[in-house]
């Protein structure tokens, strides 16, 4: 039983690997920035436009506002970090439908990488919006006895994400795997559907909680509570 | 173990290039798109704001200059009713003129008529009348009318009065002139000479006269001496009826209620002016 696309190795040679997660990372990446040229190529600024871009402009404009209703009043500035681990968990769910994709945040090691970009991310965030010094001294808040619990806490829930996510999409392309091998027709099919609709709510989790940890770290006043 | 470091260093790695690319291919332009878009529907919004606060700059222009031209209507209006009144006030002035004028004409027009109607009955009675009197006295008598007029006219001589009589001597011996005789026709020699005579014998001297033709008197004999007359003709009877007449005429210009006066009769005068 393979729980990872890690254990799908396509060409190693020492140290350096070409498995599974790698290469529909790839993929994904590819689909993604190509669609995305191919739409942008022609955009039309006045009333009338495709529905492809009227598509991108909903998903763009819906990330931004949602990252504006957690509490970050410049969401453009976050929009290309968290857009993006948005969109690369949730287009990696819904490639699940397509036979033989195996998403790569069904890899612990493709969550961990995410779950550390935003580990960097939010003190690089917070100090770009409080300073180094406001920055630190949001981890002895409300007192220096809070320090120790605050790095534990960081700590935590980043490998938290990494692992909830991991879980959930795991667990989804696990059951389809098992109930494929018990009851091979019809009901897999609805469990797909279940899967998709985890998978995205796992993307909007790990996007909004990777939002509010951010606003938690450049909020100057009433510095949310983390989780 | 799950975690595959040389992966999570990979996908790190992949994230990292994602998120470039995103940016460069998505983010960006459907963002500047959607800020192309927003900028022109505000500079259209605005335009149309724009737009719409001349359009009712103009309506108010519009408004304003329809009630100045209202108002102007109005002044016009009541003026032209004022000089409509007036012109006909004019009018009506002239009309009544005119037809004052008109009817001073047809008055005097009438007078006119009147006038002539009375020069023409004038003229026609003292023709008739003298033919009636030629025919009356050429039937009555076998002696012509003139030498009847001189008769008359020696009776009458004789006739005056005394005091008249003295008057008249008085001023025909007097006279530096020969007394003027005048009448409507040659007199023949025979009524000369009787009128001589009977100057002479009524006034006791030998007065000279002097005989002329006048026509106007239509059928008499006329003495006139010094600003004194001794007349009798025809003319005395006819401006007699002629006053006659005219009266009756004035009468009948008047309103018809007003009986209408008979003419007097002539009658005949010697008169001393």
């Amino acid at each position: 039983m393979r729980l990872s696309p890690d254990a799908m190795i396509f060409w190693q040679v020492g140290f350096l690997k070409l498995n599974a997660t790698i290469v529909f990372t790839w993929g994904l990446m590819l689909v993604l920035a190509v669609g995305a040229k191919l739409i942008t190529r022609k955009l039309s600024t006045d009333l009338n436009r495709s529905r492809w871009q009227n598509l991108l402009e909903i998903v763009v404009t819906a990330i931004e506002k949602q990252i504006e209703e957690v509490g970050l009043s410049q969401p453009r500035k976050y929009l290309g970090f968290l857009g993006t681990l948005f969109l690369f968990v949730a287009v990696s769910a819904l490639f699940t439908v397509f036979p033989g994709f195996e998403p790569p945040t069904g890899s612990l090691s493709t969550t961990t990488a995410l779950a550390l970009c935003v580990l960097v991310a939010v003190p690089l965030f917070g100090i770009e919006g409080r300073g180094v010094g406001g920055y630190l001294k949001s981890y002895m808040e409300p007192t220096v006895i809070m320090l120790p619990f605050n790095l534990i806490s960081e700590v935590s829930r980043t490998l938290a994400l990494a692992v909830r996510l991991f879980g959930n999409m795991m667990s989804g392309a696990m059951i389809i795997g098992i109930l494929l091998s018990i009851t091979p027709f019809v009901f897999p099919i609805v469990m797909t559907l279940l899967g998709l609709l985890t998978g995205m709510v796992q993307a909007y989790i790990f996007f909004i909680l990777a939002t509010v940890y951010i606003a938690a770290a450049t909020q100057i006043r009433k510095p949310e509570p983390t989780s | 173990m799950l975690i595959d470091w040389f992966t999570v260093a990979a996908q790190v790695i992949n994230f990292l290039i994602l998120v470039w690319l995103l940016k460069r291919f998505l983010y960006k332009p459907i963002l500047d798109a959607i800020d192309e878009r927003e900028k022109r529907i505000a500079a259209e919004l605005a335009d149309a704001d724009a737009k719409k606060a001349e359009a009712k700059a103009e309506r108010d222009e519009f408004q304003h200059k329809n009630e100045t031209f209202e108002q102007q209507r109005a002044t016009l209006l009541e003026q032209a009713v004022d000089a409509a009144k007036a012109e006909r006030q004019r009018l009506l002035d002239e009309a009544r003129q005119a037809a004052d004028a008109l009817s001073a004409k047809r008055m005097e027009a009438l007078d006119k008529d009147s006038h002539n109607l009375s020069q023409a009955i004038r003229g026609r009675t003292q023709e008739e009348v003298f033919a009636i009197a030629r025919k009356t006295l050429a039937d009555l008598a076998s002696a012509s009318l003139e030498e009847r007029m001189a008769e008359v006219f020696t009776r009458r001589l004789r006739e005056l009065d005394e005091q008249a009589k003295d008057t008249l001597g008085q001023s025909l011996k007097t006279a530096a002139e020969p007394a003027l005789v005048r009448s409507a026709f040659d007199l023949p020699e025979a009524q000369r000479a009787a009128i001589q005579n009977a100057l002479n014998e009524t006034f006791s001297a030998d007065i000279a006269i002097r005989f002329e033709t006048a026509p106007e008197l239509v059928g008499g004999i006329e003495l006139g001496t010094n600003g004194q007359k001794l007349a009798w003709s025809i003319v005395e009877y006819l401006t007699s009826l002629e006053n006659g007449v005219e009266e009756l005429l004035k009468a009948q210009s008047r309103p018809e209620a007003e009986p209408k006066p008979k003419p007097e009769p002539p009658k005949p005068e010697a008169t001393n002016s």
